[in-house]
């Protein structure tokens, strides 16, 4: 297998997409947003418990490439917790790792997805499940949809 | 002249590598590669000829006006159509079906019906629902039948459904997602006993095997130029001639008029009436030269090799775990769509890609079709007149390392 697959196919996004985290709907959730990728069909929907300006709860459903369930599956085990600015942050980082390749100073499975901007189709599958949180914690009732985002 | 043994040394794009392995072009029903034929066609129309049709006196403008209006002629015969007037060129399958599409948008009325089929692309689709939300007819399907969409359309429900309210029946010819070949002249009699307009979305059907359009009895025909070894940008939209007269233009401007006042216009017969504006000159002398390159090669060969390679990829793949195949088990058009139950068509896909393998994963622009079969969506190989059985071996092995990485 070549470099690039093996860098895009790194073992953590293999073990979110083999073993899904926080997958399914929330029956608590107070704010949910959906995301689109028309070009390929790819859905993400994510549900989010929001204390105050806090995520209490994440969780998300949907179908897509191993590349968008694992990013989704992770994008939740880290967004638990934060604030909407700081869930901005971490997106802001992510999106960085995905276009350039380069990995953050500090130690995150986030960086795992590094090897995507190699393949630049890809680069929507990765960033699905980040625009639906990002709308869900807006309150935005508009899908998502990737083909209206610059990336 | 072509010739089946050498064909592959027509094609030049198909002699490269990619990610280091030979490229192995299998998404025809995309859009197929072109032959040195008709990309020189091209260099030479731009080199040699070029100038704007039915307007200039010039040497240069009657050669591109003769060159254009002999592909229209050309076209004519590839079809076995009436009258070269009978060919309206657009820009490919969507803009002609959008054209008959509109103008009944603008005919029906509440009551009317539009009857399609659950196994159409967007362009066959969408255009209706468009046309049946602007008139307030409304838009009724016919089913496709089977688990796995291998029983086709539901024939035995269409005595019920084509009532004299139906106007209009649109159907494909071959599905690009299935591999169904339907029964379109069969489908166009049963029309025909109750008055309805038949519009056949032959995109994947015409550079692959003979068609008749007189021998189907349809009413309109829409193709894309770029399905068939003929250039991007160019399409085809066959009426029969007793219809376009009465069919009102679509758009409107220079070269569709004979006589404009400040207050109004009076418009050409067709095929002029609908080809307002400069058309793709280019484009048409293209497509005429990949009709010629197609007959060559003579299209019942044509689909015989196309069909025989379906078939090939449709045992093989059949051996890998856990795959669900789409579409007929027997006879199918020169395509292969499948899914795997732990692994994505977009994996699948860049997998395919590595190994210089071009695959289509995705919802094929048939949406509610995916839905309806429980897919988001699926892996399409599709085969065309250069491709080949050991092509075939090279995407199974493929198909065999993708499962192997994901699944174990
Ligand atoms: C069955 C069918 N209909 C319509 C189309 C649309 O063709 P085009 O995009 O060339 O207008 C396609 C090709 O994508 C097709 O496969």
């Amino acid at each position: 297998m070549s470099a690039d697959l093996t860098e895009l196919y790194q073992q953590v996004i293999l073990d979110h997409n083999r073993r899904p985290r926080n997958r399914g709907k929330l029956p608590t959730a107070n704010r949910v947003a959906h995301g689109d990728n028309p070009s390929c069909g790819d859905q993400c929907s994510v549900y989010l418990r929001l204390d105050g300006d806090r995520i209490a709860e994440i969780s998300f459903d949907g179908s897509g490439c191993a590349i968008s369930q694992a990013s989704a599956s992770l994008m939740t085990t880290q967004l638990k917790g934060k604030t909407s600015a700081q869930a901005q942050a971490l997106y802001d980082q992510f999106h960085e790792i995905v276009t350039t390749g380069k990995e953050p100073e500090e130690i995150s499975d986030i960086a795992a997805f590094a090897g995507v901007h190699t393949f630049p189709a890809r680069i929507k599958c990765a960033t699905l499940g980040w625009h639906a949180a990002l709308n869900a914690l807006k309150g935005d009732a508009v899908p998502a949809t990737t083909e209206s985002h610059t990336d | 002249m072509p010739t089946w043994n050498n064909i592959r040394a027509d094609f030049p794009i198909l002699h490269q590598q990619v990610n280091g392995k030979p490229l192995v072009y299998l998404d025809n029903g995309a859009t197929s590669q072109k032959p040195r034929a008709v990309i020189d066609a091209l260099v030479h129309y731009y080199e040699r000829d070029n100038s704007n049709v039915h307007r200039g006196l010039h040497a240069l403008s009657m050669r591109a006006t003769d060159a254009y209006e002999g592909a229209r002629t050309r076209i004519a015969t590839f079809l076995h159509a009436a009258d070269p007037a009978e060919i309206i060129f657009t820009r490919g399958t969507t803009e002609s079906i959008n054209i008959v599409a509109r103008s009944f948008a603008t005919r029906l009325k509440a009551g009317d019906v539009i009857l399609t089929t659950e196994m159409e692309h967007h362009s066959n689709l969408v255009p209706w629902q468009q046309a049946a939300k602007a008139s307030g007819a409304t838009l009724r399907y016919v089913s496709v039948l089977g688990a796995n969409a291998e029983g086709g359309l539901d024939l035995a429900a269409l005595d019920q459904l084509l009532t004299p309210q139906v106007k209009v029946f649109a159907f494909t010819h071959i599905s690009n997602t299935l591999g169904t070949i339907n029964p379109v002249a069969e489908l166009c009699r049963r029309a025909r006993a109750v008055g309805a307009i038949t519009v056949i979305d032959a995109a994947q059907s015409v550079g692959h095997a003979p068609l008749d359009v007189q021998a189907i009895g349809c009413d309109y025909l829409a193709f894309s130029g770029h399905k068939m070894c003929g250039p991007t940008g160019i399409g085809v939209l066959y009426g029969r001639r007793a219809l376009l007269e009465k069919l009102a233009p679509d758009e409107t401007g220079g070269g569709m008029v004979v006589n404009v006042t400040y207050e109004g216009a009076t418009w050409k017969p067709a095929p002029e009436r609908f080809e307002a504006g400069t058309p793709n000159v280019a484009g048409a002398i293209g497509l005429g030269v990949a009709c010629d390159y197609l007959d060559a090669l003579d299209r019942a060969a044509i689909e015989r090799h196309d069909h025989a390679l379906a078939r090939l990829a449709y045992e093989k793949l059949s051996t890998l775990p856990g795959i669900r195949l789409l579409g007929p088990t027997g006879e199918r058009g020169g395509l292969v769509s499948f899914a795997f139950p732990d692994v994505h068509a977009h994996d699948v896909v860049t997998f395919a890609d590595e190994d210089g393998v071009a695959l289509r994963g995705g919802h094929h622009c048939n949406q509610p079709l995916m839905r309806k079969l429980g897919l988001t969506s699926t892996t399409r190989a599709s085969f065309y007149v250069y491709n080949t059985a050991e092509e075939i071996d090279v995407l199974v092995a493929s198909m065999r390392r993708t499962l192997k990485f994901f699944v174990g």
